[in-house]
């Protein structure tokens, strides 16, 4: 099943291309870019694995590019999300965050009902490959 | 920009037009205007810009695939203005289209080079994303190889950085400069990094004529004028400091008339007895000039030196 998070999500994946423009985007506008992973992409998962720091002081999308691939080349198999932040309101705001790397096999987000006191229905979901 | 070139590909190409349009010759006149002498200087850079702006043509109309290497490598005593003509060179490259930002990186050892073991790739690698799309400027390049500690780390970053230079010469830049001798033996040493820099420019000392315009444009743009005496002063203090250790052109040129304001300053403050108008607060005179220990033989340590050597 196809995990949908952040921003492009229901298009179809961006090719480096795609990623350096809008690399170039978040850059334009003094944004710091950060690379992150993960392997259980459950939606309630917010805890993302850092690769590096974030990047504060980049005038290019390539060096954005290079971390990217190492990241890639490191965890093939794992989400991978680059992430944009605005530093504008004294703190670092998440302006912009998008997927650029996804495991071939796909896990499904399963749902679970179970009963609760009464008739009551509790709803819990679990990723599952 | 392929897509484009690959549609219509242009065939002929006016080369002044090109050249006007650039921006290219806009920077070849500020080079010109802003830098006092370096006359070799500027004519290699003159004829880098032309292959470069011949190699576009060329590219645009399909004769030639292969990005030139554009790493350079400059030679010069300290203070001849290299750091200067880096900035310069990386508005060249910015208009010519061979780098996407144009920004100029300056770095030195300390920025690239980790203190223990597995801290120099991540520092090499961070200040190599920072130049990406520009210009990465190695001050005294040759101390990076250390060549009488073989554990150096510095040998690390020579390795990431030659293959930063071969394989993202689109990307980027690699300017290295440092005095001639040192750089000829760094370059011996590390034969990748001779082949791999295309450019090599050599910045001549400045002359004393040169220095004394230079003395005069520095001071012009604080708002300074010498007066006859301070000028001739200014000329025997340029002969006199060339003769002397650790003389770094246009640089020994800039801390001494720092000092000479400060005279200049002082002077006024003890000397003046009622209100002082425009000309008074910006002519520095003989008086200002004349006090420096240049005069009086050189600075104390170095005497001292000289001394326990004989």
């Amino acid at each position: 099943m196809r995990i949908t998070q952040g921003c492009f999500s229901f298009l179809p994946d961006l090719d480096d291309t795609q990623i350096t423009a809008q690399v170039e985007y978040m850059l334009s506008r003094d944004w710091a870019v950060s690379v992150e992973y993960v392997y259980d992409p459950h939606p309630r998962n917010t805890y993302w694995e850092m690769w590096g720091h974030p990047m504060f002081d980049l005038r290019d999308a390539k060096g954005v590019m290079m971390e990217l691939d190492e990241c890639r080349k490191a965890h093939p198999d794992s989400y991978i999300r680059l992430q944009a932040f605005d530093s504008t309101r004294g703190f670092e705001t998440v302006m912009m965050s998008f997927i650029v790397n996804r495991p071939p096999e796909e896990p499904k987000l399963h749902m679970q009902r179970t009963d609760f006191e009464g008739r009551s229905q509790k709803y819990a979901w679990d990723a599952r490959y | 920009m392929n897509a484009e070139t690959e549609t219509t590909i242009p065939k002929t190409v006016d080369l002044a037009a090109e050249y006007e349009a650039s921006g290219v010759a806009e920077v070849l006149r500020e080079l010109d205007e802003e830098l006092i002498g370096l006359r070799p200087v500027k004519q290699r850079i003159r004829e880098t810009a032309a292959l470069l702006l011949v190699d576009r043509a060329r590219r645009d109309m399909g004769l030639s695939q292969a990005a030139p290497s554009l790493h350079m490598s400059f030679t010069g005593n300290p203070g001849t203005g290299k750091t200067t003509v880096a900035l310069k060179m990386a508005g060249l490259l910015y208009r010519l289209g061979y780098c996407r930002k144009g920004h100029l990186v300056t770095v030195t050892r300390d920025d690239l080079v980790g203190q223990y073991i597995g801290h120099t790739a991540p520092k090499t690698k961070e200040v190599l994303k920072k130049a990406m799309g520009g210009v990465l400027f190695i001050d005294e390049a040759y101390y990076l190889y250390k060549p009488d500690n073989e554990r150096d780390y510095g040998q690390e970053a020579i390795e990431i950085l030659l293959q930063v230079m071969e394989n993202n010469r689109d990307d980027l830049v690699v300017i290295m400069a440092g005095y001639a001798d040192r750089m000829d033996k760094f370059f011996t040493a590390n034969p990748g990094f001779r082949s791999r820099i295309a450019h090599h420019i050599e910045f001549p000392d400045y002359t004393d004529a040169e220095l004394e315009r230079i003395a005069e444009t520095m001071l012009a743009e604080q708002n300074y004028v010498f007066d006859a005496g301070g000028k001739r002063a200014m000329e025997e203090y340029i002969g006199k400091r060339r003769a002397q250790p650790h003389f770094a052109n246009a640089r020994s040129i800039r801390n001494a008339l720092d000092r000479a304001r400060l005279r200049q300053a002082n002077r006024l403050f003890e000397t003046s007895t009622g209100p002082l108008d425009a000309t008074a607060l910006s002519t520095i005179t003989e008086a200002d000039i004349r006090p420096s220990r240049v005069f009086q033989g050189g600075l104390d340590v170095d005497r001292a030196h000289e001394e326990t050597r004989a």
